[in-house]
């Protein structure tokens, strides 16, 4: 079998479509709700009393040691409980299925980013919270103002390779049949038998947005570093 | 309650075949990605000249193209080319080539950790290149290098369920079929493989806690969490 750089080429366009489409969308706004939500966990941790708190570590356990194929069919199988396709009627069923993506994404994520949160709030040296006492700020100003700017910086490049897994994870969508960049490879390469090529392209793809974003997540590593 | 028992006796042997499936896929997968952990991360710190840049190379290439594309490729590709591994061949190679890319990395930082001083000492002793890693530097980076391969190791069980991709049934499969069944429902059905998967992840991951307890004891070390969450995220992106 030859390698037929023609094909390769035409498979290009249609791929770069579904890249911007779906995979580039789910990632950013999936990034952005794990950024948020993880923050929410990591505060909650710590300032749960201890049978709540424990409850919730326990429910991020799950949520991250379980398969995310199995929690985007989870997902998808409660929207069609709740009879979501009917009530959500003037939204497409792809793009419905395309936003139950972001949201379980966003979810799945949120647990790993709460952890690398908890390393950069632990990271904090002691002083800082009792000089927050000492000054009687409120809790929440603690936070605020103190506590999450310094977690952010040790905590930041870490987010960023969070981000860069779930980018490369984004093609667990073909599970509820969203058409993200490799099903539609996928789907090229099925009906011209020109998988070869169009994976390949898939795979490139893949490489030239993820390996610069890696690096430069190396060097914001270094450059925050304290 | 007695709706799960219910459902776990009515889908006893479904279950079972998607467990094994599973346990398959995740136990084939940890075999291979150890063996390309330690063949890349040695690679990359040899003193041999081609050697780190051909590891890199192929870490690289196998971190960033994605999981489920290098799946494909082993699925779609490699058959008409003559070389048909069968969709749980498939599985196991894809898992293992990938995450031993992931893992080579986390070899080559725990190599690169022990502290230049013992990399001296086996200088002044005139060790040759493979004797003083067997003997000084790799019992130190074993007890670094545990903690993120531990989760790895459950990234690497998460990961089996692309075997849905392959057409294979596995547990996320059944968890599906499960589902269709009135008499089961989605929240059982779910609730069950949701319980399942989380257990086979916990069993693993204590397991090698031990094997990382009794390496650091070994060297006389504690634990260290901080660290270990860091070397994961580099590691996976």
């Amino acid at each position: 079998m030859e390698f037929d750089p023609n094909a390769a080429f035409e498979a290009v366009g249609p791929l770069l479509a579904a890249f911007l489409q779906v995979t580039l969308l789910v990632t950013v706004l999936g990034s952005i709700i794990a950024a948020a939500l993880g923050l929410v966990w990591a505060i909650g941790r710590r300032e749960l009393p201890r049978i709540p708190g424990a409850i919730l570590a326990w429910i991020l356990d799950v949520v991250r040691m379980t398969p995310l194929p199995l929690q985007l069919l989870f997902g998808m199988a409660v929207v069609t409980e709740l009879d979501g396709f009917r009530r959500f009627g003037d939204i497409e069923p792809t793009t419905l299925l395309t936003y139950l993506g972001i949201v379980v994404f966003g979810i799945h994520y949120s647990t790993y980013m709460a952890e690398s949160y908890r390393a950069g709030i632990e990271s904090i040296r002691q002083g800082q919270w009792e000089a927050a006492t000492a000054l009687s700020l409120p809790r929440r100003r603690t936070w605020r103002a103190v506590i999450i700017p310094q977690a952010l910086r040790a905590t930041l490049p870490s987010l960023g390779n969070w981000a860069i897994a779930m980018f490369k994870d984004t093609p667990f969508l073909i599970v509820i049949t969203v058409p993200e960049m490799v099903s539609e490879a996928e789907r090229i390469g099925g009906a011209s038998f020109k998988y070869t090529e169009t994976f390949a392209v898939a795979g490139l793809i893949f490489l030239a947005a993820s390996y610069p974003t890696a690096v430069l997540m190396r060097k914001l590593e270094k450059k925050l570093a304290y | 309650m007695s709706d799960i028992l219910q459902a776990l006796s009515d889908y006893r042997p479904y279950l079972w075949e998607g467990l094994q499936v599973t346990l398959q896929l995740s136990l084939g997968g940890v075999a291979v990605a150890i063996v390309v952990s330690v063949v890349l991360g040695l690679a990359a710190i040899s003193p041999l000249p081609v050697l780190p840049v051909v590891s890199r190379v192929i870490v690289e290439f196998f971190r960033g193209t994605s999981l489920v594309v290098q799946l494909f490729f082993l699925y779609y590709v490699l058959p008409p080319l003559g070389l048909d591994l069968g969709p749980v061949g498939a599985g196991i190679v894809g898992l293992g080539l990938n995450y031993g890319a992931y893992g080579s990395e986390v070899v080559r930082g725990s190599l690169n950790a022990v502290p230049k001083g013992q990399w001296e000492t086996t200088l002044a002793l005139s060790m040759s290149w493979p004797l003083k890693v067997r003997r000084v530097v790799w019992p130190q980076a074993w007890a670094l290098m545990l903690p993120g391969l531990n989760n790895l190791t459950v990234m690497l069980v998460k990961g089996t369920a692309v075997a849905l991709l392959l057409g294979l049934h596995d547990l996320t499969y059944w968890a599906d079929e499960m589902r269709k069944d009135p008499d089961v429902g989605l929240w059982t059905a779910y609730g069950i493989v949701f319980l399942l998967y989380y257990l086979i992840a916990l069993a693993c991951s204590s397991g090698l806690r031990l094997l990382e307890r009794r390496a650091q004891r070994r060297l006389g070390l504690r634990a260290d969490v901080a660290v270990t969450d860091r070397a994961t995220a580099e590691a996976v992106a």
